[in-house]
């Protein structure tokens, strides 16, 4: 899912960097509320987990592979905000060290996989919560599935930046297809390695899980006019 | 935190950070070397032409290996280690630079 330089045209690429930099921005303020020390280095061992288990690729189909992208694992583990600066910090090391995503397209692997790639993991998974019953299997659950629809939002946002500016010109629609098509299986894996990663931090320290923390006070939900 | 709450904590910590260790640092060399979904897409669709080189596509970690160590297993197991302790630091010096003081700002 890392777009190398060159696919994508500069303009494009600049808009996104924009975008990308003002949501990590957003998200360094957003972060400050949700992590304290107790959960600041749950954050950190999120972010060095995903890293380690984005080397993992896992074939999917012939002559394909994919690997978990972690948007929303992170989102559960330390909450929305966190998890795009964690996945951020990951897709920097990866760049600037690795030379795995281009650095032109920084912005756009920024904004696929720290932003709609935990956005969309965390919203399915606030929605899927709420129709489950209160209770700790509910929480892996609703991770999961919110996992398994984050990697085609994640593709679908390429197929839009490839709308906005690819540097060839193939038809949108079949790259849309292509990439949704190719990505839900892909999502298939994410779904399974968030399952068992949520699981077992709740197992360990529910407490700690962000996704969690509604349910263990209660009084505050109250408060929030449910 | 009460004691039996930060030794679970650290616990949780350290089996994290030790799970990350074995699989950036011994189980990456058996990942899939399959092209990812993206290149697989840019592949049959036709756009894979337009990719780049990387501008760090020769430098001493590209592509998950040690420029220089020969043995493959070794070569992509330390890239891995370096990759998830850079991570790591990082990750941690931030996240400890942003998080809420307790008992501040609540």
């Amino acid at each position: 899912m890392h777009i190398p330089d060159g696919f994508i045209d500069i303009p494009t690429s600049a808009a996104f960097a924009a975008i990308a930099a003002a949501a990590v921005a957003i998200s360094l303020k957003g972060a400050k509320s949700s992590l304290d020390e107790k959960t600041a280095p749950l954050a950190g061992l999120t972010a060095t987990f995903i890293f380690a288990v984005q080397m993992l690729n896992f074939p999917v189909a012939a002559g394909t592979s994919g690997h978990l992208l972690g948007g929303a694992l992170a989102a559960v583990l330390i909450g929305p905000f966190a998890a795009t600066l964690a996945i951020t910090v990951v897709l920097l090391m990866q760049g600037l060290l690795f030379a795995d995503g281009g650095l032109s397209a920084m912005g756009l692997n920024v904004f696929n996989m720290s932003v709609v790639g935990v956005w969309v993991g965390y919203t399915i998974f606030l929605l899927v919560k709420k129709l489950l019953p209160r209770s700790k299997s509910s929480i892996a659950i609703a991770a999961t599935i919110g996992a398994l629809l984050s990697v085609p939002a994640a593709a679908a946002s390429f197929g839009l930046q490839y709308a906005l500016g690819g540097t060839s010109t193939f038809s949108i629609g079949a790259v849309f297809t292509a990439m949704i098509g190719t990505h839900i299986l892909i999502g298939i894996g994410e779904a399974i390695i968030t399952g068992f990663a949520v699981a077992a931090v709740m197992a360990s320290r529910s407490d700690l899980v962000y996704g969690f923390k509604g349910e263990t006070t209660p009084l505050e939900v109250r408060t929030h006019n449910e | 935190m009460n004691k039996g709450e930060a030794k679970k904590s650290n616990k949780l910590l350290i089996g994290g950070f030790i799970l990350s260790f074995f699989l950036a640092g011994v189980l990456s060399f058996y990942a899939s070397s399959s092209h990812d979904g993206l290149v697989k897409v840019a592949g049959e669709i036709g756009f894979i032409d337009s990719a780049k080189d990387h501008s760090f596509s020769s430098g001493p970690l590209a592509n998950y290996g040690i420029k220089g160590v020969e043995n493959q297993r070794l070569s992509t197991g330390l890239a891995g280690v370096i990759g998830i302790t850079a991570t790591g630091l990082i990750s941690y010096g931030l996240f400890y630079v942003v998080r809420r003081k307790n008992g501040v700002e609540k």
